[in-house]
């Protein structure tokens, strides 16, 4: 029994959810965005909608004209044969890697204030890796034909995939990731989605909700194995996203090319990972929160958490940016020094430094309390975060591939518009996935936010 | 547990059970303890988060999920390790790189992804062949309260195939433990149509 009167002399951590909310508000608050009529629907909502649809039909007209001309309309050529499409590739899959940091190692971690953002960061996952799949796919030019190379499929060719190549355990873990991420996300939502059905107004509604949420109804006989099972999936998922980062960076260093091939490369990727998702759920949230009216739930104390995050994750790739150089120099390997003397004041030079002005730099801002808490502030870095990050795989990949040992043959990568387009469209396939998300779905996992309130302490007598 | 328990006095087809509320997860924890000490065995609550203590406060074996999800990580890494080594030492044997063509070191990283992906299919499917969901149709439903179960309300159930089950004496106890809005939930008649 905690009942004792809080003294005067003890500080009480800020509650996670604004105080005096009761369990029906919290209700109402969740599903409101998700219940209004398609009539109602907010306007702002529909543009937002309406930008998204226009760039995914960018991306529809590039996957197109990309599958009949071949990936010859994109800038790749030698010396640089991987380029915007690994680079997007790898920012969209690090990404993703926040929204299973949020769900599963900090649940593990017993931190509660990752409730009020899991389920949204969740969703910024799946799109993100959706989003991620495109390019290595893409890439190959024709996927129906890779697809012998990537995945082993018995076929008339009597062929099968090399295993002893990381590409080929890219495929895998992506894979497993993306689909692990979606168990995780639909058990995460199961409660949820049989409040959404309790409410229905319309038959429509009760029957599609009825029919996702499978019969909950919330008996502790099923939470029984449901704690069980999320906290196994949790488990599961947390190597797991260790392991996905690490074998996209093996992509990279098992080759033994200067720039590339450096064992600092998995743990300085996975950092990189977390970092630069949560900035996306700190732009995406700042917006959401404010737009749907849910300042209440998503308190100051958990932005401030995870600017708290981005502040640690940034200093860890700054201190892996200064340790590649400082091994590129101690190594004494003469092309290794070359390349990252040549990433730093070669012609990329514009590159590595807005890399490392918003990766390293605009992070450390995060040290003030002031900054940490500021709106304005934290949403103009996170977005710094978000270009700081897709510069670091642009300049690990590009500054790598572009001079390499013999002279004659070095080159300047330039994107051509499907380059461009390629990557916006994308843009367009995730806002468009998210903007669903936020009109359909409930966007903060209600029965877990439920589950942090005072209310739900049984050793709490009184209710209300 | 199903039918073990049939005796001559069971109630009428029709009664699924009975149902009363509780204001809050406390309140629930001691309706259930009344309730089970009162004898009943056939309880379940209804909440809209899992309660601290409920399992223990229900007296409920510990969840065998864990044991399928080791069998399915189990199926994952040996079968991943079959696979790879069948197809690129055995099958179809190419050299690359002059690495060996049984290179188990290289097995490592697909048999994590395997282990995982297999365990994390057994703790999904598990956890719903546990719990018997999909379940889209389900007595409780038809009471009119019990929306709020997935709201803010707690709820507790007690089935009339308890084979203590008295109508009288559990309305009594539910009463005394502190529950309110008792209700008798009808099963469905067959072949019905509800609304």
């Amino acid at each position: 029994m905690s009942s004792a009167a809080p003294s005067p002399t003890v500080l009480q951590p800020e509650p996670l959810v604004k105080p005096g909310v009761s369990l029906h508000e919290i209700t109402e608050a969740i599903c409101a965005p998700v219940e209004t009529e398609l009539r109602k629907t907010p306007l702002g909502w529909i543009i937002g909608f309406g930008v998204s649809l226009a760039f995914l039909g960018i991306y529809l007209v590039t996957v197109v004209y990309l599958l009949w001309k071949g990936i010859g309309i994109w800038g790749n050529n030698q010396p640089v044969g991987w380029a915007w499409d690994i680079t997007n590739f790898v920012w969209w899959i690090g990404i993703g890697h926040a929204g299973t940091l949020i769900s599963a190692i900090l649940f593990l971690f017993r931190q509660k204030w990752r409730t009020s953002i899991n389920r949204f960061s969740e969703a910024m996952t799946i799109f993100a890796v959706l989003c991620a799949l495109q390019f290595p796919l893409l890439h190959t030019g024709r996927p129906w034909v890779a697809i012998y190379w990537l995945l082993p499929l018995p076929n008339s060719m009597s062929i099968w995939p090399n295993f002893r190549s990381p590409l080929v355990w890219d495929v895998f873990a992506v894979s497993t990731y993306f689909t692990v991420s979606l168990l995780f996300w639909y058990v995460g939502l199961i409660p949820d989605l049989a409040t959404l059905r309790d409410r229905a107004r319309t038959r429509a509604r009760a029957i599609v909700y009825g029919v996702l949420a499978m019969g909950w109804r919330g008996s502790n006989r099923h939470w029984q194995h449901y704690e069980k099972a999320y906290l196994i999936l949790a488990g599961l998922s947390t190597p797991l996203v260790l392991s996905v980062h690490s074998i996209v960076s093996f992509d990279f260093s098992t080759s033994v090319l200067p720039g590339w091939h450096t064992t600092i490369f998995p743990p300085y990727f996975v950092a990189g990972a977390v970092f630069s998702g949560f900035g996306l759920v700190m732009t995406l949230m700042v917006l959401a929160r404010q737009y749907f009216g849910l300042r209440h739930l998503v308190t100051m104390r958990v932005l401030e958490n995870m600017n708290k995050i981005m502040l640690v994750t940034g200093t860890m790739v700054g201190y892996a940016y200064a340790m590649e150089a400082f091994i590129a120099w101690y190594g004494g390997s003469i092309y290794e020094r070359f390349t990252f003397a040549n990433r730093m004041f070669g012609p990329y030079w514009w590159a590595y430094w807005t890399m490392v002005s918003c990766n390293v730099i605009s992070p450390q801002l995060f040290w003030f309390r002031r900054i940490r808490r500021s709106i304005p502030a934290m949403f103009i870095i996170s977005i710094f975060v978000n270009i700081g990050m897709w510069f670091e795989r642009f300049v690990i990949i590009v500054t790598s591939l572009h001079r390499d040992f013999v002279p004659g043959s070095w080159g300047y990568f330039r994107p051509t518009l499907f380059d461009v387009s390629m990557f916006l469209g994308t843009l367009g396939l995730f806002f468009t996935l998210f903007m669903l998300f936020l009109r359909f779905l409930p966007m903060i996992a209600m029965a877990e936010l439920k589950g942090v309130t005072p209310h739900a302490d049984p050793h709490a007598k009184e209710h209300g | 547990m199903s039918s073990a328990s049939l005796s001559k006095d069971r109630p009428p087809r029709h009664i699924y059970g009975m149902v009363a509320e509780f204001a809050s997860p406390h309140a629930l924890l001691e309706g259930v303890r009344a309730v089970r000490k009162a004898g009943f065995t056939r309880i379940d609550t209804h909440t809209p988060f899992p309660i601290h203590g409920m399992d223990k406060a229900m007296g409920l074996p510990p969840s065998k999920l864990p044991w399928l999800v080791f069998a399915g990580g189990l199926t994952g890494a040996v079968s991943a390790f079959l696979l790879q080594w069948w197809t690129n030492a055995v099958d179809y044997q190419f050299l690359v790189g002059g690495k060996p063509v049984f290179s188990y070191q290289a097995y490592v990283p697909v048999c994590f992804e395997l282990t995982v992906l297999l365990s994390a299919f057994c703790a999904v499917l598990g956890l719903l062949a546990l719990c018997g969901l999909p379940r889209p149709y389900h007595p409780l439903f038809l009471h009119p309260r019990f929306a709020r179960a997935t709201d803010d309300g707690f709820f507790l159930s007690v089935e009339a195939a308890d084979p203590l089950w008295d109508e009288a004496v559990l309305r009594r106890v539910l009463t005394a433990a502190g529950g309110s809005e008792i209700a008798i939930i009808r099963e469905a008649p067959e072949g019905g149509v509800h609304v």
